[in-house]
């Protein structure tokens, strides 16, 4: 009988054993760690990047306008609030001030950070930072991204807290989502290099499928749904499947391009960050972007 | 005694005349969104000769060039607040994308209307010149409409 007391104990204390392995935060390889130090990593080629990924897109200071000057979004102060199903989330400061944002991290720390969604002192970050996408990118890309990094200003503006239910709040039980969503990915990367390179820059750097693909209840995305359109997270209406009903080449280029659509209406809501940051990249980006895009089914 | 019966008679009046004003109003603001959405699909076929000229698609034509930005330039002068009543919003009404913040912003959303003027204005200037011209001023005049798309409108139903 006085048995069970123990037995229950010991039941506890397997299962917070379990859970503390099974949310251990990832570290990069030693490989990753390697192609990182030996990269001649080239700052121009990083704001290609920054553009790409979309990182203005949600740490740049709330409300700046479409035909806003481009250097207001190179200030990432965050502030910008995402209210979605699971709770609101505010994007963080991760401008180079080495107290309110990310100035004081090395090459290695941002690294785990974009790819691992893991921060240096070991937390889990919350999926709405889409690193599961940007686990895609090559070690080179990322160092190039941190060289451009260090051109951008600093700002002192303090980040501010998610705002979460528990017990979503605890980071540590995000171990566990990484491992139920370690399953979705995207379509295969196809063999022509163009298309390729646009499957690279929608899937693995632009995270378009974060906002057009929907979700299941855990937050997972849908993997066989891929860009079929989904509810809008933060407000009305939907976002719409892509490629849209219809849409050439030239019409998914144009609209990248310029916010036009091919009836010359002209993009609007968070679309319309994406479509600024889109059209900062060479043009064969974008026709490469379209290319990947046009082979999706592109409908509900 | 007297007091009491008045406001008896008021509030009955009231009680009487809210349903048939509630529908009355809904209607007027059908009207507005109706109509200012009817003057921004103008605009859209007027951007649409531009805007075909300037990505290659049609060929440049200086006189049809001229006529839809001069068309654009009129279309954008006519600026009337009846046309955005407050509760015409996508909150309270059916058929709209205008989000409430407009009116939470109005001055903010007015200038930013004056913004589309300006470009249009640039437009009328620059759309018989050339081509080169034309495409010059098309990035303002977009960006003047993106400028309010994304914070004022709510994404496709």
């Amino acid at each position: 009988m006085r048995r069970w007391p123990v037995v229950l104990g010991l039941a506890v204390a397997a299962a917070g054993v379990g859970f503390w392995l099974l949310t251990r935060p990832a570290t990069l390889s030693p490989a990753h760690q390697q192609a990182l130090a030996t990269h001649a990593a080239d700052p121009a080629r990083g704001e290609t990047v920054f553009w790409a990924a979309g990182c203005a897109g949600c740490h740049a200071a709330p409300g700046i306008a479409f035909n806003a000057p481009l250097e207001e979004r190179l200030a990432l102060s965050g502030g910008r609030r995402f209210e979605t199903g699971f709770g609101t989330f505010v994007a963080p400061n991760i401008s180079t001030d080495t107290d309110a944002g990310i100035g004081g991290w090395t090459l290695e720390e941002f690294a785990r950070a974009v790819m691992l969604g893991v921060s240096p002192t070991g937390a889990h970050y919350y999926p709405a930072f889409p690193y599961r996408a940007y686990a895609g990118a090559t070690p080179g890309d990322v160092a190039d991204l941190w060289a451009f990094w260090q051109r951008l200003p600093a700002d002192a503006t303090p980040s501010r807290a998610h705002d979460l239910p528990a017990p979503l709040n605890l980071r540590r039980g995000l171990g566990l989502w990484k491992r139920l969503a370690q399953g979705v990915a995207p379509p295969a990367a196809p063999d022509d290099p163009v298309v390729a390179r646009g499957h690279y820059l929608v899937e693995t750097m632009a995270h378009c499928a974060e906002c057009h693909t929907p979700r299941d209840a855990l937050g997972r995305l849908d993997s066989t749904r891929w860009m079929a359109g989904a509810p809008n997270p933060s407000g009305e209406g939907r976002i719409p499947a892509i490629p849209p009903q219809g849409w050439s080449a030239e019409d998914i280029e144009a609209y990248l391009s310029s916010g036009f659509t091919p009836e010359f209406d002209v993009v609007g809501g968070s679309m319309a960050d994406v479509v600024v940051q889109m059209a900062q990249l060479p043009a064969e980006d974008r026709a490469a972007v379209a290319a990947w895009l046009l082979t999706l089914p592109g409908r509900d | 005694m007297f007091e009491f019966k008045r406001m008896t008679a008021t509030a009955l009046a009231l009680a009487l005349a809210l349903p048939l004003a509630l529908p009355q109003a809904a209607l007027a603001d059908e009207a507005a969104i109706g109509a200012r959405k009817a003057q921004f699909q103008l605009f859209a076929f007027n951007l649409g000769v531009l805007g075909s000229m300037a990505q290659g698609r049609v060929e440049y034509d200086a006189e049809a060039a001229q006529r839809a930005a001069d068309h654009l330039f009129n279309l954008t002068r006519f600026y009337n607040p009846a046309l955005w009543p407050e509760g015409s919003d996508n909150a309270s009404a059916e058929n709209t994308r205008a989000l409430p913040a407009i009116w939470e912003n109005l001055e903010d959303f007015t200038q930013r209307y004056g913004a589309l003027q300006t470009g249009a204005e640039a437009m009328q200037a620059a759309a018989g010149t050339d081509l080169a011209s034309l495409q010059g001023a098309l990035g303002a005049l977009g960006g003047a409409c993106g400028a309010c798309h994304d914070n004022y409108r709510a994404p496709a139903p």
